[in-house]
């Protein structure tokens, strides 16, 4: 164990907030982002052709017009992956390959299923066009609950149900204490599925070099625990697989993790091109398909004494992982398994996990990882402990809080909560946020009947993982099959040149967090340098730097691991140097200092030697050295903290190395007219351990904040209970922007690590970890008491605030009931006047060349039997114009009255299937068409559309109908005399709820 | 997220325009600032044969006024117009929704023609139009028409114009005399289109409400003058009769709440300022 106050101390540079080193470049467009770097000669450039089904079974693939085409060099398909690869290992061991495109059956829509190469992007998505996949549409299934019921149409048939996992856990004696509990106080909610969306996307450079040795630069972020899941995919050997990462990453948190599928896709295509590819990912293949947060569904309960001490929590936990479990998942769960008791001192627990698949993207690394899904839980629970038992939410924390003199603490569950004062960080947010002013707001805003609420939230931040972790989710005898896996090893090198500068380099891929500032200001401190004379690389290249499992740019591993390696291994080499230097100032090694550029002994500082003079000598004069002395001016150190053992025999498992604290408040006030949240205040109160530059810590805590505002109030992938998509753009998947973010009041406490060289703690997740359950917290205060708490959900949308505070609604009776149609299926219906007879219109839909007339941009229509055709048409509405192939079917149910009009469309924007009936009945000289529809639509025109498809498939309809009429009548379809005639009387363009308007 | 191939041609006067689009017709698209044309261009949701750049027609750049109307040219900028309006406010109803009107970089290239020949529903501009009773400028090869806003607005996305026409100008009416104009807008953040915006304008004879976000179109009703019961039955009405839709950032129901509470308060406020002047 090292004692952070003697190892570090004095330090001129670490805990400055010293300005980045990046910026410069950075601002003046000098970054070196992935898709900023050159390609070789001949690099060609790859589209994805991906499923617009949310489940269907892949029939057949026809790319042989897509190579006609200019440009094509080839298309990857599954049948070439079959032969080059394998599926992707994965913790959990059950009968459900998830393979790098799909093979036989789509799960989600922007599922890859083939990947076209060309010289260029633009060509490779004109080809996209030209590739026919024929699919068997199956049952989709979004909802957690539903896929986790029996009967859920089955994802992944060989494991036989959609919950692929299925564990259980008790620690301490759980179901006594909650018999014999006081109050039992339960909360059922569920987290959404959100993202942290990183402005620069997913890129790939990949090539198959003759030796059979892939090469890959792209932005990954690891953990490159995922480069052995890469290698085994592409059945080369480790070293076979080369990766690189480039110096600037354009924001992952956590995101960065799931190109993995893509880079190893990519490795594919480059082998059948026989060129490097190169693959820039776009938004809306980044919203539809990159990777989301793991949707939750949990119900905990907590047993309570009369005076609000938690004496165990039980909890239930369903997560929705998507189409397939993809690594490292299931480890939403089991990242925060070992600190399930939060910051509280909590003996007993039970756990019950369940793992289920769903008709969405696969779930990932999304930063806060695991964090925000368990503490909107527990935090929401914490307040209802406080509102029923009428407690004031403080005293609930100050009397279930671990105490300061506790730690080390282990949890229940096995966490070994390394340091903090929990009770002096909520108290530190009470004085900088001065809770007592704005409780005297609230109390003044209620007086006058508005909504004004105060909400808390207190979460333990757990940082640098341990990699055993996620063998939690397998049983002790598994574990002991599987071998054992724990750790967090970390290494980093620091080397000295033949001028005696000072390189550090690390295997931490950074996406912005200032890694070289901060390393330059620990290798500074501990050479006696400024930092402008450390040069940090962190670019990463797997053939020649040292790296290992647990490295890369996740768990908020920076300020504790990688830092700290990096003193370890300068302080190793500054030792070398001290021993080399102390003869020629005649003292002992342990003497020499290191200060100003100098070297000196302690005692006699006057005599100096240059700190590159001597850094230097052991390059040119290795025989000069000390004896026992090494000329090695280079030092790899690996660290692992000793405390990160794989889980126990109980299932005990400290899943982190040391773990910050939160506490947050904040004060909203709800408008209610627009059921808008104003935040007027929000506090958060950090302990993060040693902070090594406070201003990077505060950035890091301003982006959480921010990701947490928006996870609160407005981010979630949305999709149709038909399971298409529709937050395919940035319009539809909402961000908040700079307007959106107020100020928060920062504090911090600062208890040290015992466990990190630098005493460091990570600090970057807190707050998307506490932020969105804070505002849910200060919402359900500002309604009251009178609004259901479960009904507080994420994100609280104005719509949903108004849905709770506003009075019921008393639909007009003249108004018609609403349309029958169900959740999965977009409805609409209505009807139009024609000037055509019935028997007229009936007789025109049953003569191919007059519904070749009415169909809108009709190319060609033949009918393939009696009651059936097949059709091109274009369809239009505003920019939007798409071709779509239909095939349908016109079938009499009563004849000259009832018409049902059936069928399919397939076109680049997507697939569309309808089902209706028309019914005519004469009328005013001419007839009354009413129709009634219920069509489903997924792909593009969903996730880019979902605002205007059912007012504009209304219209199209409509128009439809129109032509119809006027084809009927003997008058020409489109636009004429008579057309401007109908119009001038107001006839094809009805006013909403007059006749001729869908409803 | 790249277009298809397309020609490209800069046209240089107003005769040039129309002539091309009588030769290509729906094969054609105005490129004027680009904001939705590009983005439908990349994500393949439109495709064109020939992009027809009208941006550089010096004709089609003006902001004039002349009697009672201001006359916005269609290659004028939304950031344009604003300038005007917000120095003399000869368009107050227009000065009032531009806060809410995308992003400054989004106006620097957006224009204000293009925002009515798009045609959103929930977009300020054909709002204000609509709700100020404007005039659309017409022009193609084979002759000029002007329609009044409530005639050119006919349903999701889609107008009067038709293929081979080109939005030669819009017009607006000036600040009328002794009236009183509103804007409220509800969106998810700043910039976006709106869920709800609502324009409103109250004179001693006349009390009109537009509404944006919740029809097929933007929508204007005149409502009772004298505010009270009669104005609440009136919303009550108008937020059913809109056919309000449920979409993934507000449901039906909240578009109704909207009309009738936020509408209520504009109207009722407009009409005590109108009552003070």
């Amino acid at each position: 164990m090292n004692d952070p106050t003697t190892a570090i101390r004095p330090q001129r540079w670490i805990g400055q907030a010293l300005e980045r080193r990046e910026d410069a470049a950075l601002l003046t467009g000098a970054g070196r982002y992935a898709d900023d770097l050159g390609t070789r000669p001949g690099t060609l450039h790859a589209a994805f052709v991906r499923s617009p089904h949310p489940h269907a079974r892949i029939k057949s693939i026809d790319v042989s017009r897509a190579l006609m085409l200019a440009g094509v060099r080839t298309v990857l398909v599954g049948a070439d992956v079959r032969e080059w690869a394998r599926p992707f290992v994965v913790g959990v061991k059950q009968p459900m390959d998830h393979w790098c495109i799909a093979l036989d059956k789509v799960r989600y829509v922007g599922e890859p299923v083939a990947v076209v190469v060309a010289q260029d992007r633009y060509v490779a998505e004109d080809a996209l066009d030209l590739i026919d996949v024929e699919y068997e549409p199956l049952e989709a299934v979004v909802d957690l609950e539903a896929a986790a019921a029996p009967d859920a149409p089955l994802l992944h048939e060989a494991v036989g149900s959609n919950v692929v996992s299925d564990r259980k856990f008790v620690y301490g004696e759980p179901d006594a204490a909650l018999e014999s509990a006081a109050h039992r106080v339960r909360i059922k909610i569920r987290y959404p599925r959100n993202s942290c969306t990183p402005i620069e996307t997913y890129v790939v450079v990949a090539a198959f070099e003759g030796d059979g040795e892939y090469d890959v630069l792209s932005n990954f972020m690891g953990p490159f625990s995922l480069h052995a899941v890469m290698a085994l995919a592409l059945r080369v050997p480790a070293a076979k697989l080369r990766l690189r990462t480039p110096r600037d990453g354009g924001g992952s948190f956590g995101v960065k993790q799931g190109v993995f599928p893509y880079i190893v896709a990519l490795c594919l295509a480059a082998r059948k091109a026989g060129a490097p590819v190169k693959w820039v990912e776009d938004r809306l293949e980044h919203l539809a398909a990159a990777t989301s947060s793991t949707g939750r569904m949990s119900e905990v309960e907590a047993a309570v004494d009369g005076d609000g001490r938690i004496a165990a929590l039980a909890y239930d936990q369903f997560d929705d992982c998507g189409a397939y479990l993809r690594a490292p998942e299931p480890a939403t769960f089991y990242r925060m398994h070992g600190c399930l008791t939060g910051a509280y001192r909590v003996r007993n627990l039970k756990v019950r996990n369940r793992v289920v698949l769903t008709n969405k993207t696969p779930a990932g690394l999304v930063r806060g990882f695991g964090g925000p899904q368990v503490y909107f839980a527990l935090e929401r629970l914490v307040q209802r402990i406080a509102s029923e038992l009428q407690l004031d939410p403080l005293e609930v924390y100050r009397r279930n809080f671990v105490d300061a003199p506790d730690f080390p603490y282990r949890a229940a569950a096995g966490a070994l909560l390394d340091s903090g004062d929990y009770h002096a960080t909520l108290e530190l947010a009470c004085r900088a946020g001065d809770l007592a002013t704005l409780r005297k707001k609230r109390d003044a805003a209620r007086a006058e009947g508005r909504l004004y609420g105060i909400g808390y939230a207190a979460i333990v931040e757990p940082s640098i993982s341990n990699m055993g972790y996620i063998t939690t989710v397998m049983t002790r005898e598994a574990r002991e099959k599987a071998g054992p896996k724990n750790g967090a090893i970390t290494s980093a090198t620091v080397s000295i040149d033949l001028l005696g500068s000072v390189t550090v380099n690390v295997a931490s891929v950074p996406h912005g967090q200032g890694h070289i500032t901060v390393l330059s200001q620990v290798a500074a401190d501990v050479f006696g340098l400024e930092p402008d004379d450390i040069t940090v690389d962190v670019e990463l290249d797997t053939r020649k730097d040292a790296w290992s499992v647990a490295e890369g740019n996740y768990s908020s591993r920076f300020a504790g691991a990688v830092a700290g390696t990096v003193h370890l291994a300068a302080r190793r080499l500054r030792d070398r140097l001290a021993a080399i230097a102390a003869p020629q100032l005649a003292c002992e090694a342990g003497e020499v200092a290191f200060s100003g550029g100098k070297v000196f002994c302690r005692a006699a500082p006057a005599k100096s030697l240059s700190f590159a003079r001597l850094a230097s000598g052991p390059h040119w004069a290795p025989g000069l050295l000390p004896e026992g002395s090494t000329p090695a001016m280079r030092e790899t150190a690996v660290w692992t903290p000793e405390q990160l053992g794989p889980p126990d025999e109980s299932d005990r498992i400290n899943t982190s190395c040391s773990y910050g604290f939160v506490f947050d408040i904040c004060a909203v006030e709800i408008d209610r007219t627009t059921g808008k949240v104003r935040i007027d205040r929000y506090v958060t109160a950090h302990d993060a351990g040693t902070l090594l530059n406070p201003a990077l810590a505060e950035g890091q805590i301003r982006g959480g904040f921010a990701q947490g505002v928006g996870a609160a109030l407005m981010e979630e992938f949305a999709y149709r209970a038909d399971g298409s998509f529709a937050s395919g753009t940035l319009a539809d998947y909402l961000v908040p922007t700079a307007v959106e973010i107020p100020e928060p009041v920062i504090a911090h406490g600062e208890t040290p690590s015992p466990f990190t060289p630098l005493g460091a703690k990570g600090i970057g997740e807190g707050n998307n970890m506490s932020t969105p359950v804070c505002i849910a917290n200060s919402i359900a205060d500002a309604l009251g008491p009178g609004v259901d708490p479960e009904a507080v959900v994420l994100p609280m949308t104005p719509s949903r605030i108004i849905a709770l505070i506003a009075p019921p609604e008393i639909r007009p009776r003249n108004l018609p009931p609403e349309p029958a149609g169900n959740a999965k299926r977009f409805a609409t219906s209505g009807s139009v006047a024609l000037a055509a007879a019935p028997e007229a219109v009936y007789r025109a839909l049953h003569d191919p060349r007059k519904l070749a007339a009415i169909m809108p941009g009709c190319r060609r229509l033949e009918a393939v039997s009696d009651h059936s055709y097949v059709a091109d048409i274009s369809l239009s509405v505003g920019l939007v114009k798409a071709g779509f192939l239909i095939e349908m079917s016109i079938v009499d149910e009563e004849p000259m009255r009832r018409i049902r009009l059936s069928g399919t469309g397939r076109g680049a924007l997507g697939e569309a299937k309808g089902d209706g009936r028309i019914t005519l009945a004469a009328a005013n000289g001419g007839s009354r068409l009413d129709y009634d529809y219920a069509f489903s639509l997924s792909g593009k025109i969903v996730s880019v559309g979902a605002r205007m498809i059912e007012s504009a498939s209304g219209m199209v309809l409509r128009q439809l109908f129109a032509r119809l009429g006027r084809v009927a009548s003997g008058k020409p379809a489109g636009d004429g005399l008579w057309r401007r005639l109908l119009r001038f009387l107001g006839r094809d363009a009805p006013r909403p709820n007059e006749p001729g308007a869908e409803q | 997220m790249k277009p298809a191939p397309f020609d490209y041609i800069r046209a240089d006067s107003t005769e040039e325009v129309v002539q091309l689009l009588s030769e290509y017709g729906e094969d054609a698209r105005i490129l004027a600032g680009g904001q939705s044309l590009m983005a439908a261009l990349n994500m393949r949701l439109t495709q064109a044969r020939v992009l027809i750049d009208i941006s550089r027609i010096e004709a089609l750049s003006g902001i004039s006024v002349s009697g009672n109307t201001l006359t916005v040219g269609a290659a004028v900028t939304q950031a344009a117009l604003e300038k005007v309006v917000r120095d003399d406010n000869c368009v107050p109803l227009l000065a009032l929704a531009f806060p809410h009107l995308g992003h400054f970089q989004t106006r620097n290239r957006g224009t204000v023609c293009g925002s009515i020949a798009y045609a959103d529903a929930s977009a300020e501009l054909p709002l204000c139009l609509a709700t100020l009773g404007g005039i659309v400028r017409l022009r193609s090869r084979r002759r000029r028409r002007t329609l009044a806003a409530r005639e050119f607005f006919r349903g999701v996305l889609t107008t009067a114009r038709e293929a081979d026409e080109l939005i030669e100008s819009v017009q607006f009416p000036l600040a009328a005399a002794r009236t009183r104009y509103g804007f409220e807008e509800v969106s998810m953040r700043h910039g976006d289109f709106a869920l709800v915006a609502l324009a409103g304008m109250v004179s001693h004879s006349e009390t009109r409400l537009g509404v944006g976000g919740v029809a097929d179109r933007p929508w204007v009703e005149a409502l009772p003058c004298n505010g009270g019961a009669g104005l609440e039955d009136a919303l009550e009405r108008l937020a059913w009769q809109l056919g309000a839709r449920d979409d993934q950032h507000a449901s039906a129901r909240y578009r109704r709440h909207l009309v009738r509470h936020m509408g209520k308060a504009l109207i009722t406020r407009l009409v005590i300022e109108n009552a003070g002047q």
